[in-house]
């Protein structure tokens, strides 16, 4: 019978992940690492942003990108959803409409890794989900 | 909503938005009934607002006019001769609890529960979330706060963490032989 996954399992992880240097320093400056925030409410998950999410996730943990993936609430671009909010290293936030996993990939290989604009920005004023006060 | 974990992880961004550091989340097989309980310590609601929310109409967001999650939830649940409650108090946070008939033909799939709840674990900053799922006497449960005090300095919120996360929990629910669907 194959072992069943453990926390135990997770800090074996944790001890690989502390080995990498580059990772010791940006886990003390998150904002030297990608944020991707995902608006997760009821249109966004409606139209597919829990997929979406799960799918940034697993591609992103594949090409071992150092990133930070939250879920935040509705950012008001509820014609556009599912949307996403890219803020790479040193820049400003970028919104993101009508992502699916396809564009996700886009977004990946060419804004995040290439630092090259992808169609389907949504035009904001460059303020964060949390400054936002459309809430 | 196609599957239920749709609404789960609507219903548990209600409670973030609505301030909550700890969300507990609760699934459970019991005979005839799967049942979900979101509780949470946010800022609750008073009887007013109790009664307006299950309106689809009625939202206290100012970004549009509707709010469909509770509803949404409600009108499932009824269809599978289940029920919604929900109870609340202000200052003290709010429980929402969802009961489907597990054979009705008109339940919802459960959707990959495992990938969701994983990203809720290391997904909402600031929030504890406690996943717990029950069948009988078995249950399996993980939190944030139990994933963070493991990981140490490492920041929950990498995707290799929710990864493994979403394989644990998998393998964790296959390990108690609960199938949802």
């Amino acid at each position: 019978m194959s072992k069943v996954k453990s926390l135990a399992d997770l800090r074996n992880m944790r001890d690989e992940l502390q080995a990498k240097v580059s990772l010791r320093e940006k886990s003390d400056n998150p904002e030297k690492m990608v944020q991707v925030k995902v608006s997760m409410a009821t249109c966004g998950i409606a139209s597919g942003a829990k997929e979406v999410m799960n799918h940034m996730i697993e591609e992103m943990d594949r090409q071992a990108i150092d990133a930070i993936v939250t879920q935040t609430g509705c950012m008001g671009y509820c014609y556009a959803e599912p949307t996403i909010e890219v803020t790479l290293p040193n820049n400003n936030p970028v919104v993101f409409g009508h992502v699916d996993n396809k564009k996700a990939e886009e977004i990946i290989e060419k804004y995040i890794i290439r630092g090259e604009l992808v169609d389907g920005i949504i035009p904001v004023n460059y303020e964060t989900v949390n400054e936002n006060k459309n809430e | 909503m196609k599957d239920l974990s749709m609404h789960i992880m609507d219903i548990v961004q209600n409670s973030v938005r609505a301030k909550a550091d700890t969300v507990k989340l609760l699934i459970s097989i019991d005979k005839d009934w799967l049942c979900i309980r979101v509780e949470d310590n946010g800022t609750g609601m008073d009887s007013e607002t109790l009664e307006k929310v299950v309106d689809p109409f009625y939202t206290s967001r100012t970004t549009r006019k509707v709010g469909l999650g509770i509803p949404l939830i409600k009108q499932n649940a009824e269809l599978t001769d289940g029920e919604m409650q929900l109870e609340s108090e202000v200052g003290a946070g709010t429980i929402l609890t969802a009961k489907f008939g597990i054979n009705h033909i008109d339940r919802p799939p459960m959707g990959d529960i495992a990938s969701t709840a994983a990203m809720m674990i290391t997904g909402n900053d600031g929030v504890n979330l406690i996943f717990v799922v029950k069948k009988g006497e078995e249950e399996f449960g993980i939190s944030t706060n139990e994933v963070k005090e493991v990981l140490g300095d490492v920041d929950v919120r990498m995707p290799k963490v929710t990864s493994f996360l979403k394989e644990m929990i998998e393998e964790n629910i296959r390990e108690l032989n609960i199938e949802f669907d």
